[in-house]
């Protein structure tokens, strides 16, 4: 059985102490209009990649403090080692910078009024370029489990996720929270069914009650859009499956915590406070959750599926597990993790989250995941209500 | 006798098929953790990822998954049933 403290994984030392997996030199649009410029610096220089996406403009609020903490968390995760930022205008341009800058890692930005695409798209390659010289030459250095932030989400489930992939995730982060490690989940609407288990499993009744209180805000926003869930769970094809209740649904969603205690209540797209499994307030939507995941600094990804959803990130890799026979067999090239076995009585729990350890040690020391070949960048922001 | 029926604690009322099972077979269950809890006798075909009763299940009862409560039984459901909407219910939401 494998103790993740024995677990060899080599990243990259960033200069506020924490380490990456990946060694990105990102190229951050601040908002919809800056995408042609970030794409094309992207295209310019090699080793760098743009994050476009179509936000960033007229948000106001805690939606506009979002937009600003998740893009500049892809500056600041670990797995970046430098950022280039490119805004309509200086000032938004400069708060991102500001955010990336104080982890100490090479920034730069650039804003696009009174210098146009072309302009910018020079200077800003030229900074990318001498990033990308400098981020090449970082080697990998041995670091021990216990400064690993890593998160999970589930997506696309069957009944073979509660049964097999959800617990394997679970047993992996009982092990890994038992070595140190900082772990991230979420999804406040799926465990609709089981909240009363997410409290159970908070450390402290304030955590509970934070919980609690954003479980209870949802349901309220739900609640103000006219729409009743009462009877949406579990869905037509949850049913086919298997599935009866919203009860037993929710149960098997909340397997990828295992028997974690959960030790800190976080808003969207923060950053841990301390090691250990931390409940972060996100949407259920697998791009939105994985891109919220990124922001918060965790530098790798598990993702139980069922049905097979094919999801990636840019900044970060997402390693998939499935104990789905057909899913396996029919999308083997989105799966990293075979858990099928577990089906046919060939592997039990502790053997199932030995394999995804291993195949979590071998992402980290550099294997490409499934997403990451198939160029899975899906980078979506989560928006919290319309702009003005 | 064959494995067929997966249960996450050994304590739970109903474990999980893991193939599409036929009325009357006799059919082996094994927790998660890898150990044999027994045999059932299939009182009715259950399909990969539907539940069977591996006890007795009176109406009434709360019904027992994950060693939790997911849901209240509908309807009687002796050892080897096929449980699902027909016999078992959220406690959530009155239907």
């Amino acid at each position: 059985m494998i103790d993740p403290k024995d677990l060899q994984l080599t990243g990259y030392r960033r200069p506020d102490g924490r380490f990456g997996v990946r060694n990105h030199v990102l190229i951050i649009p601040v908002d919809d209009l800056s995408n042609a410029a970030a794409e094309a610096v992207a295209h310019n220089v090699k080793g760098t990649m743009a994050l476009p996406h179509p936000y960033g403009r007229l948000q106001f609020g805690a939606d506009l403090e979002l937009t600003f903490r998740t893009l500049a968390g892809q500056g600041r995760n670990p797995n970046c080692a430098a950022a280039v930022v490119i805004g309509i205008e200086p000032k938004w341009t400069d708060r991102i910078v500001q955010e990336i800058a104080k982890t100490g890692k090479p920034v730069a930005g650039f804003s696009i009024e009174r210098s146009g695409d072309l302009k910018t798209i020079e200077a800003a390659s030229r900074a990318a370029k001498d990033f990308v010289h400098d981020a090449s030459e970082i080697r990998r250095e041995p670091f021990p489990v216990s400064r690993l932030t890593m998160s999970c989400k589930c997506g696309e489930s069957d009944t073979t996720s509660g049964l097999a992939a959800n617990p394997t995730v679970g047993r992996s982060f009982e092990r890994l929270a038992a070595a140190g490690a900082t772990l991230i989940f979420g999804e406040t609407t799926e465990v609709t069914g089981a909240e009363d288990l997410v409290m159970e499993l908070c450390e402290t009744p304030e955590i509970a009650r934070q919980f609690k209180a954003a479980f209870d805000d949802y349901q309220a926003l739900v609640a103000s859009q006219g729409v009743s869930l009462v009877g949406s769970q579990p869905t037509e094809g949850n049913i086919r499956g298997g599935l009866s209740t919203i009860e037993e649904k929710a149960l098997g969603n909340i397997q990828k915590a295992g028997r974690c205690r959960v030790v800190d209540f976080l808003e969207p797209a923060h950053e841990p406070r301390k090691p250990g499994l931390s409940f972060m307030d996100s949407s259920s939507a697998a791009a939105e959750m994985v891109t919220l995941c990124a922001a918060a600094g965790a530098v790798v990804h598990f993702f139980p599926t069922g049905q097979g959803n094919v999801i990636g990130n840019p900044v970060i890799p997402v390693i998939k597990l499935s104990a789905n026979p057909l899913t396996v067999a029919t999308m083997a090239e989105h799966i990293d993790v075979d858990l099928s076995p577990m089906l046919r009585f060939e592997m039990n729990l502790d053997q199932a989250a030995d394999a995804a350890l291993r195949m979590l040690e071998r992402t980290i020391n550099g294997r490409m995941t499934c997403a990451e070949v198939l160029r899975h960048h899906e980078f979506v922001l989560t928006k919290l209500y319309r702009s003005a | 006798m064959t494995h067929g029926i997966l249960m996450h604690e050994p304590d739970d009322d109903v474990g999980v098929a893991v193939a599409d099972l036929a009325a009357g077979s006799d059919i082996g269950a094994v927790t998660l953790e890898g150990t044999p809890v027994g045999t059932v006798t299939l009182r009715a075909a259950v399909p990969l990822g539907h539940k069977v009763a591996m006890r007795d299940i009176t109406k009434g009862r709360d019904v027992i998954e994950y060693g939790r409560t997911i849901g209240i039984a509908t309807e009687d459901a002796p050892r080897g049933s096929h449980v699902h909407i027909h016999n078992i219910a959220t406690k959530r939401w009155a239907s």
